[in-house]
């Protein structure tokens, strides 16, 4: 100790020499203190934990998993069926058209009466082929969204694989496909929809009782169409992104150490891209339930009983003075359908980055 | 000689550049190449920016398809199609550790990745505990094996690097300018790092850089390249304090001295002009255009790497 005081400069009280005996040198204990560990997680939980701290997100989480518990649940407990007149004891109630939201018709006032049993309420009441319209709204809302859904990953899965492999190729390889993208972006493509349904409509016969009959010829051609059509732009947003990612060097360092180019797209260049292949999706959707919407305005859309929100919008549009709540209850799930998926797809971009980890 | 592990004969990389509408000029990178390289050998790459020294590395290692030129690897030349398993002996540590290892994934995945892709292990086990070794090789703490790659200073994310170049236990390692992006104190610890490594490993190294006195005290020999070619080739310390090529002594008197009565008494060979641009290269030798001792010939003429006794190569026509 005394040894190492002489070593100090002499230090007089006034000068502003700096005290060398509190810039010791730290335990190891002390350096142990200054790492701030975090529990090790993989990619996927450690985002999932971010995405559940951002409020936006999980309310839309939250939403959307109501609207998802509803179109599965209702159906079983509702006692009317989407395509079905009300029946009262067996017989067809004429008189339950256009009732308002938990209005009961004469005919199942009387029956109630008569009974003493109650009858389950109509909650967004009737339309004016005396069908059921809360019923009607939620298998809209199951068509829409299996619409959306199915069409985004249709475009996702063709654009995702044709963009990387033009992306990833480069030169001649790249400037043919694109080219090929271009043709097709400069297609007027709700012409082609309207040509192609009217095509589609007419071809596709399918056996009665299989699973294709049951989706309706009309779904599946938005389907093909979306598929033809739609994948363009998810295509040349994907090769975008990789002809930035694969100039990065982490990319060349893959191929020193001998990764293939399935690995390196695989492993490197599409989880670089995730985030904006997530957004991109989660604005599919909506973009697809407008388009059927659209297709269902001008009568191209899924066939007659069965409902979509665009078609129940549609329809509600001749009564739109006396019973503006059939527009109103549509227009709010899309409202809200689309807000969801919106929100989430922002969240899921901010989760999912590394670099925005705080 | 049994124990050149690497040998570069005449090596040529030219990118074809699209100076017109049809035109394309090709841009001679590397333009004749050659050097060998021992078993546990360092040798050192220095040249100013964009003199073509990455690109020599990134050509051994057939990043890039050679225009021209061969490379034997232990004899064995190194092709298209034995790249794959020449990948498992030959391995490069990159230049920017920002952006070398990818941000989406752990440092475990980082560095199991090349024994995933050479299968190296046979169950999960296995290759964690291999992970973890090379982790504890190259200073790492075994905790951070589930962290990001962002979440690292600058010399952890080298370590990284390095790491990841000895899983698959390689003979030879391409340094492209490792401690280039790295500040002093760190460059010093990756540096011994190195030399430890080449201690127990017996690996060799391609040690590219621009700083003369990391190059010197790593490597057992020094290149000095110029515009795509090797213009002197000697031992280190022979080429500290012998230099002959006009241009290795420019650059050697411009190493800065921490002694400023020696600095300001030294004789500074201040190179006039800059680099031609390798698209249009000078007639005959490289450097003329920039050399106080150019005579007609220098125009006429290349001249080629000759040995002045000792190993010490030189390529100039007056020195």
């Amino acid at each position: 100790m005394n040894t190492n005081e002489n070593k100090m400069p002499k230090k007089s009280l006034l000068s502003a020499q700096i005290d060398l005996s509190k810039f010791e040198k730290a335990t190891d204990e002390e350096k142990a203190q200054q790492d701030v560990m975090s529990e090790s997680t993989t990619f996927f939980r450690d985002g999932m934990k971010r995405l559940f701290r951002n409020p936006l997100a999980v309310m839309s989480i939250a939403l959307l998993g109501v609207i998802l518990v509803l179109i599965i649940v209702a159906p079983m407990i509702i006692p009317y069926g989407y395509e079905e007149i009300i029946k009262v004891d067996g017989k067809r109630d004429r008189g339950a058209q256009n009732l308002a939201p938990f209005e009961y018709s004469e005919l199942e006032q009387q029956y109630m009466e008569k009974t003493g049993e109650k009858l389950f309420p109509h909650i967004l009441g009737t339309d004016e082929l005396c069908r059921d319209y809360f019923v009607r709204v939620i298998y809209g809302t199951r068509v829409s969204l299996t619409i959306g859904l199915f069409a985004s990953i249709i475009v996702l899965i063709i654009g995702l694989i044709y963009g990387s492999i033009s992306g990833y190729l480069g030169g001649k390889a790249d400037l043919v496909m694109m080219r090929i993208v271009d043709i097709i972006y400069s297609l007027p493509d709700m012409l082609i929809i309207i040509l192609l349904s009217v095509v589609l409509n007419e071809r596709l016969v399918f056996k009665p009782g299989t699973l294709l009959a049951n989706l309706g010829t009309n779904m599946i051609s938005i389907f093909i169409v979306f598929g033809l059509l739609y994948w363009v732009s998810m295509a040349r947003l994907i090769r975008g992104q990789i002809l930035s990612i694969k100039e990065n060097e982490y990319v060349l360092a893959a191929r020193s150490i001998g990764a293939k180019p399935a690995r390196i797209i695989r492993k490197h260049i599409i989880p670089n891209c995730l985030s904006v292949i997530i957004i991109s999706v989660a604005l599919q959707i909506p973009s697809a339930i407008f388009t059927e919407s659209y297709l269902s305005f001008v009568g191209l859309g899924v066939k007659a009983p069965m409902p979509s929100l665009g078609s129940l919008a549609n329809a509600a549009r001749d009564g739109i003075m006396s019973y503006p709540h059939k527009l109103i209850f549509p227009a709010i799930m899309i409202c809200v359908i689309v807000l969801s998926l919106n929100l989430l797809g922002d969240g899921l971009r901010d989760a999912f980055d590394p670099k925005l980890k705080r | 000689m049994s124990d050149i592990l690497l040998e570069v004969k005449d090596l040529k990389q030219h990118f074809p550049i699209r100076t017109g509408f049809f035109k394309k000029t090709p841009l001679k990178a590397v333009d004749g190449v050659s050097f060998t390289i021992g078993k546990g050998e360092t040798l050192g790459l220095v040249g100013e920016s964009g003199c073509g020294k990455t690109t020599v590395g990134r050509s051994i290692l057939r990043l890039y398809e050679p225009t021209a030129g061969q490379v034997f690897f232990d004899g064995e030349e190194v092709t298209g199609h034995n790249i794959q398993a020449m990948r498992k002996k030959m391995q490069m540590v990159f230049q920017d550790p920002y952006s070398s290892l990818d941000p989406r994934m752990t440092v475990e995945d980082i560095i199991g990745e090349p024994l995933d892709v050479h299968n190296l292990y046979s169950n999960k086990k296995e290759r964690r505990e291999k992970i973890l070794e090379l982790m504890n090789y190259v200073g790492l703490n075994s905790e951070h094996a589930t962290r990001y790659a962002h979440e690292f200073s600058g010399g952890q994310r080298q370590r990284i690097g390095i790491a990841r170049a000895l899983a698959v236990d390689p003979q030879f390692i391409v340094c492209d300018e490792p401690v280039s992006a790295l500040d002093v104190s760190i460059q010093a610890q990756v540096i011994n790092m190195f030399e430890e490594l080449q201690e127990k490993l017996g690996v060799a190294y391609l040690f590219i850089a621009h700083d003369l006195l990391v190059v010197h005290h790593i490597s057992k020999r020094i290149a000095v390249m110029y515009l795509g070619k090797i213009v002197e080739l000697a031992d280190a310390d022979e080429l500290n304090e012998n230099p002959l090529h006009p241009y290795t002594q420019s650059l050697l008197s411009a190493v800065p001295i921490p002694d400023p009565d020696i600095a300001r008494s030294r004789q500074r060979i201040v190179l006039e002009g800059d680099v031609p641009s390798p698209l249009h290269m000078p007639s005959g030798c490289p450097f003329r255009t920039r050399c106080q001792y150019a005579t007609e010939q220098c125009a006429l003429e290349c001249p080629t790497l000759t040995d002045r006794g000792n190993g010490h190569l030189s390529a100039c026509f007056n020195r």
